[in-house]
């Protein structure tokens, strides 16, 4: 009772994105494949669900080779996926999203929710998925809706369960419900790969890793026989330093302050409710919180992008109400948006184009409106290799780069001048571990420099990681201040979900 | 790292899992394509539309549908010399003659223009379905200058593009500030600002500002010697200056596209409006100065028709429907200023051509309009293209397809 990947190779122009690649999962086991943003996982992936045919190499169950060139080609093999983003109708039931696509009919051809509704029922009692059939997914939480995505795979008969980095869009206490769903579906027999870049769950749940690297495996190992920093070498290729060394925070004056603020998110529903806190220079106040607690729309009215409907906001003791994102810019504020491809970079203009995103309009890049871009891709090129940008040239559109690579553009684009205060939301969401290693050391660097920093983030291990002083934000409201030192990530996490300290 | 000035790809994604689905929009513009694949499509539309073409011409000979009854190879035979004289009138007719040529660009003058207008909105990311619009205004503008100003020629010409610029950019702001002010769409705005403009036009062209004296229909009065464009290649042909206009309006929308910092907020603004205003952009006044270009140099094509072409007199009908030919051209151009003028060449010939076909081979004028919709067609409908010739599609395009539980 196998699944086997053999010798897979896949290519694509420019790139070698497998390389002779094999890997096995049995069933009744708990497969990591761990590996950085772009070493592969996801073509090899995308190969076994049946959307990319591999130039050489053989997907097989059981010895028997199969013939994959559609999704449901692998879902008739047993094999199903639950990817990262979930596939879901929004206004659907859990049923109606179950059945979409192999509805059952009764005998006048008619839809019978009653059999679709059953057997959700049966598979959520069989493998312990609490969750109520006639509930719309709108309404439901980012962990019950995977647990759908998991009835839904299930429904259709998977052995072998294919998992896209399940826990980025999970708090801390769903992870662990995850992971106990995870082991039950184990116990059950169901085969398990579990991809991911985050290499302390692979230790945590994972039978067996595969770590892999630039399109090859280069690993096959036991959790027990190996430490987080020797997996973090695999993945990387090199020794990489898994904790931010800083120093004691010297604390100066306050940067910014704010008082009693409120605001509205997109749909004029009050997102963040009477938030008053202040950073001085010189520290990193982190912001944690399960994603949609109002830190977007936070950030947002920070850095002049939102409008505030009242309280107060200052930075250097100037009152920043209504500011343009120009005039904040202008204050030397550097700002890291929270989604680099939507808000912090313009994908389809190259690496110069997007350094000089912000600035574009003063001397020396223009002169009137005449641009001049000798100038700009000069100073370009040297802010790639400052900021260690990996890139074929300046001119390469920025969507060809990697997500840590188009990060670290945005890093050089706001870190490169003299900052007072940094704002960055979810600096380090989705990108290879070599990449938050270099962009938390340059947060660091820029704190100790006297720069004020605000972070946000829901990864909260980076928050405990970067921050001298956490605060924790629930449903708008700051819901308590925490210190790294002291406090755990337990009773942060409670907080981040609304229980008391 | 020993490797920090390397700067090879080592790192990059193999498959893009981030990137958002290139959109419609995106795709029939070509903003985003490399050059060579932008232009790769667009040849291979004109083969098929010409391919087309040919039957049409075909099926349309009804000499040798008759004959076919009674001599299948004496049809076919016949058939093919209707299908070869039409497309060597075609092509003479455009370029046979230093006349033809001259008819070529006679007709690629407004179009060229129009065709930058568009282009220009597309790489803003705005639909500029107005231009016929904004031409009637422009012209109207450049028309009352003509009339009512009494000015040498050396400085009445000048002032009437003037005012037809002005015109022009108005009539397309109204568009824009409406766009920034209150969202509303402006394909809808340009659209209804169409029919605005020509009923405007067609009362304006009745009352005696502009009326030709003792006239009852709409039409105006004879454009005085001084506001009419010099033909510059002498009184047999009847390129104007209107042709040199219109090549130095596509070096400087080149020019602000892509050297200045406002053809820099335009595309920034065109790729994503959500980063620009993060980056500081106001995103909303662009709209509005984007479309009030755009609308500029519309105005300046109806100036065209006002001033640069016999009679030089106007009827309600002077914008012909040059402003939607700017919209399949722009596609077929690419929305880049140098396919723009390909394109309006193009366009160009296929008129100045199928005048001559029509009169040579008596296919009528109308198959020019096929073919110029057919290209559109299969410009904005790449798959097509790439089937008929099997090109490859990027794979990743693919997968934007086949994403889920499609199958």
């Amino acid at each position: 009772m196998v699944l086997e990947l053999r010798g897979i190779t896949k290519r694509f122009p420019g790139v070698l994105a497998n390389d002779d690649v094999s890997l096995s999962v049995e069933l009744g086991e708990i497969l990591a494949l761990l590996g950085e943003n772009g070493a592969g996982k996801t073509t090899l992936m995308n190969i076994l669900y049946g959307l990319y045919t591999p130039d050489a190499g053989e997907v097989l169950v059981d010895g028997q080779q199969l013939q994959l060139s559609s999704p449901s080609d692998s879902i008739a093999a047993g094999i199903g996926m639950v990817h990262q983003h979930f596939m879901l109708v929004p206004v659907f039931t859990v049923t109606e999203n179950v059945i979409l696509g192999m509805e059952p009919t009764t005998a006048g051809g008619f839809l019978d929710m009653k059999a679709g509704s059953n057997t959700v029922k049966d598979i959520s009692e069989r493998y312990k998925l609490e969750v109520d059939p006639d509930a719309l997914i709108e309404n439901l939480p980012v962990g019950i809706q995977q647990r759908v995505e998991i009835i839904k795979v299930l429904s259709r008969e998977a052995r072998y369960l294919v998992f896209d980095e399940p826990t980025a869009v999970l708090t801390p206490q769903e992870v662990e419900e995850f992971f106990q769903i995870v082991r039950g579906l184990r116990e059950a027999g169901k085969g398990i790969i579990f991809i991911s870049h985050k290499l302390k769950e692979a230790l945590e749940i994972a039978d067996r890793i595969v770590i892999m690297r630039d399109g090859k495996s280069v690993a096959d190992v036991k959790p027990e026989n190996v430490s987080e920093e020797e997996i973090a070498e695999l993945m990387v290729g090199r020794p990489v330093e898994l904790v931010v060394k800083k120093k004691q925070a010297e604390v100066g004056e306050t940067v910014l302050a704010i008082k009693d603020l409120y605001a509205l998110d997109d749909r004029d529903h009050l997102a963040v409710e009477g938030v008053s806190f202040e950073v001085r220079a010189g520290e990193i106040v982190g912001i944690a919180g399960v994603q949609g607690n109002g830190q977007t729309e936070l950030i947002e009215v920070i850095t002049g992008v939102r409008l505030s409907i009242a309280g107060a906001l200052s930075i250097h003791g100037q009152d920043i109400t209504g500011a343009t994102p120009r005039d904040i810019h202008g204050m030397n504020v550097a700002h890291v948006p929270e989604n680099r491809q939507e808000s912090g970079l313009i994908i389809d203009f190259t690496v110069t184009e997007n350094l000089v995103l912000n600035s574009y309009y003063n001397q020396p890049y223009s002169r009137g409106i005449q641009m001049d871009w000798d100038i700009a891709s000069q100073a370009a090129t040297r802010l790639v290799k400052e900021y260690d940008v990996r890139t074929p040239s300046v001119d390469t559109q920025v969507s060809s780069l990697s997500g840590g690579n188009q990060q670290k553009v945005i890093v050089a684009r706001e870190f490169d001048r003299d900052v007072g205060l940094v704002i960055a939301a979810q600096p380090t969401r989705g990108i290879d571990v070599g990449s938050i290693e270099y962009i938390h050391n340059r947060i660091v660097e820029e704190r100790d420099k006297g720069a004020a920093v605000l972070i946000a983030s829901s990864e909260l291990d980076e928050v405990m990681a970067l921050s001298d002083r956490i605060l924790v934000m629930y449903r708008g409201k700051i819901a308590g201040e925490f210190d790294p030192q002291k406090n755990t990530t337990t009773e942060i996490g409670l907080a981040m979900l609304g229980g008391t300290k | 790292m020993t490797e920090s000035t390397d700067t090879t790809l080592i790192n990059s994604e193999k498959s893009p899992p981030e990137k958002p689905p290139s959109n419609f929009f995106a795709r029939i513009t070509g903003i985003n394509n490399g050059w060579l694949r932008s232009l790769l499509i667009p040849t291979l539309a004109l083969l098929v539309a010409l391919i087309f073409g040919t039957v049409f011409i075909a099926l349309t000979d009804l000499e040798a549908l008759e004959l076919f009854k009674e001599d299948f190879g004496g049809g076919l035979r016949l058939m093919a010399e209707g299908v070869g004289l039409a497309y060597k009138s075609l092509f003479t007719g455009a370029f046979g003659s230093v006349y033809g040529l001259s008819e070529t660009l006679f007709a690629a003058t407004p179009l060229l223009l129009t065709g930058l207008a568009v282009a220009l909105g597309f790489r803003a990311g705005l639909f500029n379905i107005g231009a016929n619009g904004q031409m009637l205004i422009g012209g109207m503008a450049a028309l009352w200058v003509a009339l009512h100003l009494n000015l040498p020629g050396y400085i009445h010409i000048p002032v009437a593009i003037l005012a037809a610029i002005i015109g022009g950019a108005l009539w397309a702001g109204i568009s824009g500030v409406l766009k920034a002010t209150t969202g509303a769409h402006e394909v809808i705005t340009t659209i209804m600002l169409n029919f605005i403009a020509f009923f405007l036009i067609e009362y304006l062209l009745t009352v005696p500002m502009f009326q030709e004296e003792g006239k009852i229909n709409p039409i105006s009065e004879f454009v005085p010697l001084s506001a009419r464009f010099p033909q510059i290649f002498g009184a047999d042909y009847r390129v104007s200056i209107g042709l040199l206009i219109a090549f130095v309006a596509a070096i400087f929308v080149g020019w602000l596209l892509f050297k200045s910092s406002w053809g820099f907020e335009f595309r920034a603004v065109g790729f994503n409006p959500t980063a620009s205003r993060f980056a500081g952009m106001k995103v909303q006044s662009l709209f509005a100065l984007v479309m009030g270009i755009s609308g500029a140099l519309a105005g300046i094509a109806g100036a065209n028709q006002v001033l640069g072409l016999s009679p030089y007199q106007v009827t309600s009908a002077f914008a012909g429907t040059i402003g939607f030919d700017a919209i399949a051209l722009a596609l077929l151009g690419q929305s880049h200023p140098v396919g723009v003028v390909w394109a309006s060449l193009l366009f160009g010939a296929l008129q100045a051509g199928g005048r001559a076909m029509q009169a040579s081979a008596q296919i009528p004028l109308d198959l020019v309009v096929v073919i110029q919709a057919l290209i559109i067609v299969f410009i904005a409908a790449p798959e097509l293209v790439r089937a008929i010739f099997r090109v490859k599609p990027p794979e990743k395009e693919k997968t934007q397809i086949t994403k889920g539980w499609g199958g």
